[in-house]
């Protein structure tokens, strides 16, 4: 199955990419080799295969519902490009 | 008849009441300076690891009990992918096809006929953060601010069939739910803090037609009233879309409170594919018959459950037994108060009438008064050995609310134990009849309500002490004699 | 005298300071990381104020650890308290991190000196350091190759000898593809085995940290110190930290070694050379046979879907709202996310971003990223059945020697392949250990020793053998 330019389009606007025409084009020739590259696996037959997530045998690992000290203010703002008194700012949600 | 039907399906999302946060140990306490509850973890900085709190995976299994559906063996987290700034780390741990619980229902009642709404599913997921805008509206910032305080604070979101037909029927559907959920104690419900809020999937078709018409989803209602408005406005604007001959784009909506309309929420950006994988930061959750049957044991009797009990054991009318079981701790109050008082009615008379009016002018509820069981108790069996009268009972609840005193010292402090000495009463009814000549003659005349006139008097002039029962059997034999 | 127990001992003999000690390294790491690119950043404040404290325990009698005073280098994607954490990635150019990785923690409390980030591909998408983003890492052993990635800077400064150990990271090779090509000792525990606490997490399911150093014993050291569960990573394995010198020096007469024949594909000089290490095994008493790992062919694909698709989320988080650089000529938020990411993530990077996210999205969901999880229970079973007749594998680490610089960055396919033998090992989260096992043209040559989950100590252990049967290890690039 070929990606064609809108699908790289689809995918840098999931993938918050802003692209150009000259990079949308060049993915679109990369994308295609490295997903040819993929369709090996449509050699195998996975019917009745479980998919493993997880390498490791583990399940239900748990907290307990106690409180920690959160971080201080300065520490949580101390990476923030740009902040308004006690909040992160961004600029317009349109 | 309506041409239309209306099809309504409600994901309700509920705060979970756990001390800390679903994946971190910071705190869920609403309010707060912004952003001081977090931590790395709930920020999403670089390299950070979740940790699910294992009361949120409890509190899952009991909803799922409590609403009938089924609590699977496994379970596991997934995340679902998109950008938005009031995430922390643009996607929501969630739950996708193995949630939590599946297949569940609730029975919901309107106009006295009673329906069966299906619950597809609830899933454990984490909330988002809050945007507070420069200007008054979104469009009109052109900056915004971010309070991650809500991040990761537990939600589990109720999703409902396409079985509801009416706004009336939406709101009853979310009451019955809010009241199951703080019966079992999983979450609060306050609507205005947010605790509880329910996106409306709403779409019409003609009456008869099989097809599902195509849906919209306004999001964010969080008030019963938005509810129902927001559910209403939609109908009414989707029936003039089709028969202006238009199509129902499937997209969607926000509800303007103010303006009381529905607004589409179309952003250029936005395409939903939200690309859900299992999250590999979080082993699956694997739960024991064991485990569940141990949930199940620790549930209360559900509201719906107690109001039969009420009505078929108490003998007590639809209305009464609704009253009671409105709230989880007045059904607890009537029930152990019931242990000691064999009249239902007489219990609920004084619970819904003196008792809670005179709380409520206390500025009071039934949760935060200070009137044990016990001196509720202690007030019926006052009244039921006629120790005190009705009028008396008016006088001593908001002392017992005022002061927190038992009713018994009430009584011996204020001497306000009722006369029964025949001898006593008598003495009065002779006094009340030498100075109201005129009523006496009323009665003797066949006006039968002028003896209400007279025992209110010797009432008056006992202070309210004598027992009415033997004023009333004693007054009457003296005039009939 | 770059051995861990031999700098022990003469520091707590006070033959040398651990200031002495650190002003040393330092002095010639500033030097010879200029030349070969191996750090993004230097803490040479940090590591003298650090190694007071230990020259202070020392003076007042305190028993102090094996690693205390012990110079290390830290892939630049561990978080470290204050010291800038980049990723090798513009887009955290000024990223000071408030937290420590657990690992880092643990290295702290042993006494170990850090002193400075180690350069790495982009957010450890890469096999020659050739994504960094700052600059390239070139091969002590020949200034034109590749050292290998993405954990180059790590393994070159062992290598160059900048550092007595570093720690890199593990997600197709990223350890044992660089300790390789440097000739070095690497090791990738079994997945959970470490702590991923604070490691910036390129493929959730397949990272790993893991130790780099000149020699078995080293690596071993550090790796018993690094090891052990975390509660604050959901994977981290409930099993204490390895002990692994209580049986390091054990014999190996009898071990059952599998050869598994798809992986022998490669370079005829790699191939020789393994070969010799494996006569050389046999003498050494134990039984090699050729066996099977009949699905290893779909690895690689399954592997990039896979890392590629986990990739796509976990870098989403890099936005300019929280952290990081942004860009500030965007006036709403989606194109200042969208600009801000276009700007400051290298090809490389983006690339995988895309091909994961087209892998997850709808319609494609199943034939990709399902399918590849999968393919990863079929390898899983290979390895599992292959475990049953044998204690270890042994396979090359690269179908390569070390190669040119700029030779493959252009033909990702070709890069790619480059992985083939290492990528498997992530994917069914086993222990696997690099080590060098001999020498072609001045380059080195590395094999890499398998076991089953939770096997370090005998990888430990057989590699620790067959390396006191030669003298790779002793072996110094000629620094010009």
């Amino acid at each position: 199955m070929g990606i064609t330019i809108n699908d790289v389009k689809h995918v840098a606007i999931l993938s918050r990419l802003g692209l150009n025409d000259e990079e949308l084009q060049k993915y679109e020739e990369e994308l295609n080799d490295v997903l040819n590259f993929m369709e090996k696996l449509n050699e195998l037959d996975t019917q009745g295969v479980e998919p493993t997530s997880h390498v490791l045998d583990i399940h239900n690992v748990f907290r307990t519902d106690i409180i920690e000290k959160s971080l201080d203010l300065e520490d949580v703002l101390a990476n923030a490009p740009d902040r308004e008194d006690d909040y992160f700012k961004v600029p317009s949600i349109l | 008849m309506n041409k239309y039907e209306v099809v309504i399906g409600l994901e309700v999302h509920v705060e979970l009441k756990t001390a800390t946060k679903i994946f971190c140990g910071c705190k869920t306490e609403f309010g707060g300076a912004p952003n001081t509850h977090v931590c790395p973890v709930c920020l999403g900085l670089p390299g950070v690891l979740p940790v699910v709190n294992e009361k949120v995976v409890e509190f899952g299994v009991r909803t799922g009990l409590a609403i009938n559906a089924k609590v699977p063996n496994y379970s596991k987290f997934d995340r679902k992918n998109y950008y938005y700034p009031d995430l922390t780390k643009n996607f929501q741990t969630s739950q996708f096809d193995l949630p939590i619980c599946e297949h569940g229902y609730l029975d919901i009642e309107v106009d006295g006929i009673v329906k069966r709404i299906g619950i597809t599913r609830a899933h454990m997921e984490e909330d988002a953060g809050k945007l507070v805008h420069s200007g008054k509206t979104i469009s009109s910032s052109d900056s915004s601010n971010v309070d991650y305080n809500r991040v990761g604070v537990p939600l589990l979101e109720i999703v409902s069939e396409p079985d509801i037909r009416s706004s009336e029927e939406a709101k009853e559907y979310v009451e019955v739910l809010k009241k199951i959920l703080t019966y079992i104690d999983v979450s609060d419900c306050k609507m205005e803090e947010g605790s509880i809020r329910a996106d409306a999937n709403v779409s019409v078709r003609l009456v008869g037609a099989k097809e599902f018409g195509t849906r919209t989803e306004t999001k964010n209602l969080n008030s019963l009233k938005a509810l129902q408005k927001a559910i209403e406005y939609e109908v009414e604007r989707q029936i003039e879309v089709i028969e202006d001959g238009g199509v129902i784009e499937q997209e969607t909506r926000t509800w303007d409170d103010e303006k009381g309309i529905t607004l589409s929420m179309r952003s250029k950006a936005d395409a939903h594919d939200y690309r859900y994988f299992p999250e590999p930061d979080l082993p699956p959750i694997i739960l024991t018959d064991e485990y569940i049957a141990g949930i199940k044991a620790t549930l209360p009797e559900l509201p719906e459950s107690r109001k039969k009990r009420l009505m078929e054991v108490d003998d007590l009318s639809a209305y009464d037994a609704n009253l009671v079981i409105a709230e989880r701790f007045l059904a607890d109050f009537y029930d152990e108060v019931r242990k000691n008082i064999d009249d239902p009615k007489l219990i609920v008379n004084y619970l819904m009438g003196d008792y809670y009016r005179e709380l409520a002018a206390a500025g009071l509820d039934f949760k935060n008064s200070p009137v044990s069981t016990n001196a509720f108790i202690e007030l019926l069996k006052l009244l039921q050995d006629k120790t005190i009268s009705g009028k008396l009972a008016k006088d001593i609840i908001p002392v017992m609310i005022k002061e927190g005193k038992n009713p018994k010292v009430i009584v011996e402090e204020k001497g306000l134990v009722q006369i029964s000495d025949t001898s006593a009463i008598e003495a009065i009814i002779i006094e009340v009849i030498e100075a109201n000549p005129k009523a006496v003659e009323d009665y003797k005349s066949g006006k039968g309500n002028s003896i209400g006139f007279l025992v209110g008097q010797v009432m008056k002039a006992s202070k309210g002490k004598a027992n009415p029962g033997i004023v009333n059997e004693l007054l009457k034999s003296k005039l009939d004699s | 005298m770059v051995k861990i127990r031999e700098i022990h001992k003469q520091l707590i003999n006070r033959e040398i300071s651990a200031v002495e000690l650190a002003k040393e390294y330092l002095a010639r790491l500033e030097i010879s990381s200029s030349k070969f690119g191996t750090y993004l950043s230097i803490t040479g404040e940090k590591a003298i104020e650090d190694a007071q404290v230990i020259d202070e325990k020392i003076a007042s009698g305190e028993e102090i650890g094996l690693l205390a005073g012990i110079p290390m280098g830290i892939k630049d994607n561990i978080s470290t308290k204050g010291i800038v954490t980049t990723c090798g990635s513009k887009i955290l150019e000024n990223y000071k991190p408030v937290f420590n990785a657990t690992v880092v923690d643990k290295l702290y409390n042993a006494g170990g000196i850090i002193l400075g980030k180690c350069n790495m591909d982009e957010f450890a998408m890469g096999s020659s350091s050739e994504n960094s983003a700052y600059k390239l890492v070139r091969n002590p052993w020949d200034l034109d190759r590749v050292p290998g990635g993405s954990s180059g800077g790590s393994a070159a400064s062992v290598a160059a000898e900048e550092v007595v150990f570093s720690l890199g990271s593990d997600t197709g090779g990223s350890v044992r593809q660089p300790a390789g090509f440097c000739g070095v000792v690497g090791m990738k525990p079994t997945y959970g085995r470490v702590s991923r606490y604070g490691l910036i997490a390129y493929a959730s399911s397949l990272d790993q940290i893991g130790p780099m150093a000149k020699n078995v014993e080293d690596c071993a050291i550090v790796h018993d110190v690094i090891s052990g569960y975390d509660k604050m990573d959901s994977t981290s394995a409930n099993m204490p930290s390895t002990k692994t010198l209580d049986i390091i020096g054990k014999d190996i007469k009898g071990l059952r070694i599998g050869v598994p024949k798809e992986y022998f594909g490669g370079d005829e000089k790699v191939l020789n050379t393994l070969k010799k290490a494996l006569a050389k095994f046999e003498e050494l008493g134990a039984i090699v046979e050729e066996t099977t790992l009949p699905h290893t062919e779909y690895a690689l694909p399954a592997y990039y879907i896979i890392a590629s698709a986990e990739a796509s989320s976990n870098l989403a988080r890099f936005d300019g709202v929280r952290y990081g650089v942004r860009d500030w000529d965007q006036k709403d938020v989606t194109d200042m996310m969208s600009a801000t990411r276009d700007k400051f993530f290298g090809k490389e990077v983006k690339k995988r971003i895309m091909i994961g996210t087209y892998a997850l999205s709808a319609g494609y969901y199943d034939a990709y990223y399902l399918k590849a999880l999968k393919v990863r229970t079929l390898l899983k079973r290979d390895f599992d059945e292959a475990f049953k007749r044998y204690d270890v594998l042994i396979t090359p680490i690269a179908p390569t020697l070390p190669f040119k610089i700029g030779e493959n960055i252009k033909d990702s396919i070709t890069m790619y392949l480059g992985d083939i033998c290492t990528v498997t090992i992530n994917l069914v989260g086993i222990p696997g250990i690099a080590i060098p096992c001999g020498f072609v043209d001045g380059l080195p040559v590395g094999m890499q020793i398998l076991g089953k989950p939770f096997s370090e100590e005998l990888l430990f252990n057989v590699a620790h053998k067959f390396e006191q049967s030669n003298d790779f290890h002793l072996r110094k690039p000629e620094v010009k």
